[in-house]
């Protein structure tokens, strides 16, 4: 998305891939080779909790779809016992009730498996670094499920409704931009930018919001 | 059929054969099967002759030996023949010749028929209290006149014999019924089954081979995969919705085409949706013009479409990072942009905008208003 060098200098971040597909694996451990530490793989919820509890990357490459209940079910197992571990979730289903499930179960960003190597490694950085990561799609899908009804009463507007600045930095995002480009077009910096996106990150897992909670519990595909 | 009927009535007089015979045929032969639209019941009326005959033996049998205990059979077995009946009767023909499902005793079949749990419940003890009381009778009957006992015992027999056919039909009745059940469910998993097979047969497998025909030409390969994908996805995930009814739906067809004909990627983003228009339908066609220029001139592989329904506007976005262009230096000659997009947007009372500078990429935005109250109904009918 942008900006992939901005902390490599600092040291070189440390990442775990949970996929059961070993080709997709073996693809993502090449690319990924330059700009990150590859350190552990696993195929199965399984085997993915316990090495990840051995090995404690910075950030867990998760997939979504898995044969024995999914990215959920490994978010599930780590997000108490490892809060540090940061989870950007991975899958080439673009569906609402994947993306949203995994946002909510404590993943801190998603991307779709057709990203680019520079854009993975980005996100990855990204993500270690405490900020979220939004696919154009998934910030549709937040402008979506946030949109103003007047026939929902909202319970918390804290956390149910977005801000306007939210709502554009969402837009943006959804069209295309980078955050580089987003803080241009705002004229607001880059911090700021992702301040707003970590903001509508923890609303997502928050809000009890019906859309939300309706694409959260119906998953239609393991 | 009729005459069979006749002849059958005539043969009643030599001691009731022509009732026997009739039964044994009934029960043996196969109802023809009136193939016509909606399959009918057994009528009720049917059971008329069944009553007439049973009648006819009792009036026969009277005349014929005037003799009051064996009249009493008669009618004894007349009642027998009428509850067997009712049973029997009543029972739907068409579930009846249920097939293969079913075992080959056709009157377990048509006990088994579920057609209407309460009326099946019905004829069944109604049937099985007139046989027991006909099995009765004829103990009563034939035992030395006066014994209670013998009544005591008929009743005990009647019991015992009812209480022996439950026994012995019991477990076969379950073991029919559970038959049934899965034959049923392992019939709509195979419907299933082979719809999906149909499906990756028609496009999976047909891709995978025209992939590895192509193996050579990578955009040909990534065309392919591209469109496979996005008709694997609907397939996983969409309610279908007509392209000429709905917003987004137009604008993924858009989409879809340009991604086909110019093997790009469009990263499609729609939030809301709304009817489709005259309007609404011209700025999908301009969109699709955007994008259409984005993948011609732009040079890139993604080209990213955001769409927004909202209370007054519709507004769709196309961007690329490409070459990007000079617009004061090339409006004029590009029909596309001047004709296709800026003009035909201004036609409906929409705007388009376009900012792009070389090496900078392009972006198309694109903005109709619309009325408030035909977003607000389109919204209601959305629910």
């Amino acid at each position: 998305m942008s900006e992939p060098e901005t902390n490599e200098t600092d040291r070189r971040l440390t990442v775990f891939l949970v996929d059961d597909h070993a080709m997709f694996r073996a693809g993502v451990r090449a690319e990924l080779g330059a700009h990150v530490d590859v350190i552990g793989e696993a195929s199965s919820v399984a085997e993915a909790v316990s090495k990840i509890a051995a090995a404690e990357p910075d950030v867990v490459l998760l997939d979504v779809h898995m044969p024995d209940g999914g990215g959920r079910a490994v978010l599930d197992a780590m997000r108490r016992s490892h809060p540090h571990v940061r989870f950007l979730a991975l899958s080439v289903s673009d569906a609402a009730e994947d993306v949203i499930g995994l946002i909510r179960a404590g993943a801190r960003g998603y991307v779709t498996k057709t990203i680019s190597p520079e854009e993975l490694a980005a996100a990855i950085r990204r993500v270690a670094d405490g900020d979220a990561v939004f696919s154009p799609r998934l910030a549709g899908f937040v402008l979506d499920a946030f949109a103003s009804r007047p026939d929902v009463p909202v319970a918390d507007p804290e956390l149910d409704q977005l801000t306007n600045r939210e709502r554009e930095v969402l837009r943006l995002l959804a069209r295309g931009y980078a955050y580089k480009e987003i803080a241009k077009e705002l004229f607001i910096s880059i911090k700021t930018v992702e301040t707003h996106v970590s903001n509508v990150l923890r609303k997502l897992q928050m809000s009890n919001r019906y859309e939300l909670s309706r694409w959260a519990a119906d998953r239609r595909l393991v | 059929m009729l005459v069979v009927r006749i002849a059958l009535v005539v043969l009643l007089g030599f001691n009731g054969l022509g009732l026997l015979l009739y039964a044994a045929f009934w029960a043996v032969l196969p109802q023809q099967v009136v193939t016509s639209d909606p399959p009918q019941r057994r009528d009720l009326a049917m059971l008329l002759p069944f009553g007439a005959i049973g009648l006819g033996v009792v009036l026969l049998q009277a005349l014929v030996f005037d003799d009051s205990v064996a009249g009493t059979a008669g009618w004894l077995i007349a009642v027998v023949a009428v509850g067997a009946g009712i049973i029997w009767h009543q029972s739907d023909p068409t579930k009846r010749r249920l097939g293969g499902a079913l075992p080959q005793q056709p009157w377990l079949a048509a006990v088994v028929a579920e057609s209407d749990r309460r009326f099946f419940l019905f004829r069944f003890i109604g049937g099985g209290v007139l046989v027991a009381t006909g099995i009765i009778g004829v103990v009563a009957v034939y035992a030395p006149a006066g014994s209670f006992t013998a009544v005591v015992n008929g009743v005990i027999f009647a019991l015992v014999g009812l209480l022996g056919v439950g026994v012995v039909a019991a477990p076969l009745l379950w073991r029919m019924f559970n038959q049934l059940r899965t034959e049923r469910e392992g019939r709509i998993r195979e419907q299933e089954r082979a719809e999906l097979a149909a499906m990756i047969h028609d496009q999976v497998l047909h891709t995978l081979a025209l992939i590895q025909r192509n193996s050579a030409d990578i955009k040909e390969v990534q065309r392919l995969a591209r469109g496979q994908e996005r008709s694997l996805r609907n397939w996983l995930y969409k309610p279908t919705a007509s392209p000429t009814e709905r917003f987004a739906a137009a604008l993924e067809q858009a989409a879809a085409e340009v991604e086909d004909t110019y093997a790009i990627t469009v990263e499609t983003v729609v939030v809301g949706d709304t009817e489709c228009d005259e309007r609404v339908g011209a700025l999908v066609a301009a969109a699709r013009e955007a994008l259409v220029n984005a993948a011609r001139h732009a040079g890139v592989q993604t080209v990213s479409l955001y769409a927004e329904v909202e209370e007054d506007e519709l507004s769709v976005f196309v961007r690329d990072r490409g070459a990007g262009f000079e617009l004061s230096g090339v409006e004029d000659s590009r029909h596309g942009v001047r004709g296709s997009i800026v003009g035909r947007m201004r036609r409906h009372g929409g705007k388009a905008e376009i900012r792009s500078a070389p090496g900078d990429g392009t972006e198309v935005r694109l903005i109709m208003s619309v009325a408030r109250e035909s977003v607000a109904a389109a919204k209601e009918a959305a629910r």
